[in-house]
């Protein structure tokens, strides 16, 4: 009697206070039949790849409408790199312009949404670019 | 195999929680992993945490974590929450209370969903507890969804059970009614910063003061504890002290009086009923499914033409060589 799930962190580095939108991604991802690990703002780039590694996710998904993703959302990847868990895929979204997201790419990050992008795109995402691992 | 037992005793995240994601999947794989790690169990001091949901388990689990890590201890974290029913996902969110110890490489917190399983906890978390035991962990702290009625499973996994309550819920004795107080080994009464904590303590007082004396394991009356409001550091860090006290306490009282048996005996009671419900009832009602056989015999359920006692018979007879 086996069934896999995606395991998926939604995660707020930084300062950054607008919570709104992790929330409804929860939620979302939630009732598109994944776990959702939510972890609430003010994180650390560490506390993040720490609590992703301990909860064996799928996907960490990183939130940030500050400004502050061009720091925050690599220093994620490099930590979870380092502790030999790459095979952990991050994604962020938020108020991020265009011209940053070579600059995340390059980073690790494997997708990036912005204001706009509908749920149903970002579910649609999850589901073809991630298979719950052996 | 044997590496992965090797990484787990070494007490390897990683390895660990992917384990603990292969039995929740239900995976073969990790039951035969689980026949190494069992035989080297036994060490971890379990302790059940159960009240109604926002009662504030996670927030004091929180605060339990800084305060057995100031003594040294190494601990682990089962936080269960509820699999939602309508799309088998589910947000786990206890976590959020917790994060302050994540990179504290003494405290390794794992969230699991409920899957459908009633009771409180995650069908896992019984050998998650093994894991984190194997992991060496001295503590290993199990937080329940928190639907008040039928919230028992914990007993059968733990060596103390604290039951949460909160003053103002509407008629306290209701908890007395869901069968829950029978279980507490240590009441907490928590969120002591609003009205009525002294009359839920009352309450409680009174309903401990008519059980009768033969339902205190060995003369272990459950204490209450007053937790102090949470967002007043001084004084809640100072409940928690008194309350990871008690909580050893009680461990050395079952040491003592020889209790501690008994807890395991019912734990194994329980292990061996699921190891026998997957082997056994699991295999063949997957097979009368896939063939196709257990819809023919509801169908002719439904229509009266047999009954479930003479099909289970059937079944029983098929299946079960009788010695
Ligand atoms: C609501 C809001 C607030 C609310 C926040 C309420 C809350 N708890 O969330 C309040 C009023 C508190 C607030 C405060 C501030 N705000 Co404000 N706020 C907004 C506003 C209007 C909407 C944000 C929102 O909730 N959107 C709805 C959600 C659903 O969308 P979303 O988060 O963008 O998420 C979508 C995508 O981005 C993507 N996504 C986002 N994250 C992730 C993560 C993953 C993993 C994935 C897959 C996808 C994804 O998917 C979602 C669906 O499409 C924006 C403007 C805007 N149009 O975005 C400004 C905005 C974000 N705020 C801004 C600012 C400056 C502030 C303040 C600093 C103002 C001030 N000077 O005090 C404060 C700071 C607060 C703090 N502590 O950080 C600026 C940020 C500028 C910047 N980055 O350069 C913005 C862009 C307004 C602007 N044009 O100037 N704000
Ligand atoms: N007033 C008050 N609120 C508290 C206290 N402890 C926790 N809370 C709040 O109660 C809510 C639920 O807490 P949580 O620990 O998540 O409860 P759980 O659902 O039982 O795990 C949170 O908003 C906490 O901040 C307390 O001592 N006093
Ligand atoms: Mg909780």
């Amino acid at each position: 009697m086996s069934e896999k799930k995606i395991r998926i962190m939604v995660a707020k580095p930084g300062l950054d206070g607008h919570d709104r939108g992790a929330r409804v991604l929860a939620r979302c991802f939630r009732d598109a039949g994944f776990e959702v690990i939510y972890t609430g703002c003010h994180q650390t780039p560490e506390q993040i790849a720490s609590a992703a590694i301990q909860e064996d996710v799928d996907v960490v998904g990183l939130s940030c409408l500050s400004g502050a993703h061009r720091y925050l959302f690599p220093a994620v990847a490099k930590l979870l790199k380092e502790q030999g868990a790459d095979d952990i895929t991050v994604v962020g979204g938020g108020i991020i312009p265009e011209q940053d997201f070579q600059l995340l790419y390059d980073a690790g990050l494997k997708a990036i949404f912005v204001p706009g992008a509908t749920l149903d795109s970002i579910v649609e995402w999850v589901k073809t670019n991630i298979k719950p691992r052996d | 195999m044997m590496e992965k037992v090797k990484k787990i005793k070494s007490g390897d995240v990683r390895t660990a929680s992917r384990l603990i994601r292969h039995l929740e999947d239900g995976m073969a794989e990790a039951r035969a992993t689980m026949k190494h790690l069992f035989p080297l169990t036994g060490h971890s001091h379990v302790i059940g945490i159960t009240g109604s949901p926002g009662a504030g388990k996670s927030t004091l689990i929180d605060g339990l974590v800084e305060s057995f890590r100031k003594k040294g201890k190494t601990v682990g974290v089962l936080a269960v929450d509820p699999t939602s029913p309508f799309t088998g996902g589910a947000i786990l969110g206890d976590r959020i209370r917790m994060q302050r110890h994540a990179e504290d490489p003494g405290v390794f917190v794992r969230s699991l969903a409920t899957r459908g399983s009633l009771g409180g906890l995650a069908k896992a978390v019984g050998d998650a507890i093994h894991i984190m035991d194997v992991m060496g962990k001295d503590i290993v702290l199990v937080e329940t969804v928190g639907t008040g009625q039928q919230e028992v499973d914990i007993i059968n996994h733990s060596h103390t059970v604290i039951v949460v309550l909160i003053p103002g819920m509407g008629d306290e004795i209701q908890a007395i009614k869901a069968g829950i107080l029978e279980i507490a080994d240590i009441f907490v009464i928590n969120k002591s910063d609003r009205e009525g904590s002294s009359k839920l303590r009352r309450e409680l007082m009174a309903m401990l003061d008519m059980a009768p004396l033969s339902s205190f394991p060995a003369g272990w009356r459950p204490p209450i504890l007053k937790c102090d409001n949470a967002f007043e550091p001084d004084g809640f860090v100072k409940s928690l002290e008194i309350m990871s006290q008690t909580i050893d306490d009680h461990y050395q009282h079952l040491i003592k009086h020889d209790l501690l048996g008994t807890r395991v005996h019912r734990k194994s009671a329980v292990e061996l009923n699921e190891a026998i419900k997957c082997s056994v009832l699991e295999p063949v009602l997957a097979k009368l499914v896939a063939n196709g056989e257990l819809e023919c015999m509801i169908e002719k359920l439904s229509k009266k033409e047999t009954d479930p006692y003479t099909l289970a018979e059937e079944i029983a007879k098929r299946y079960l060589k009788a010695k």
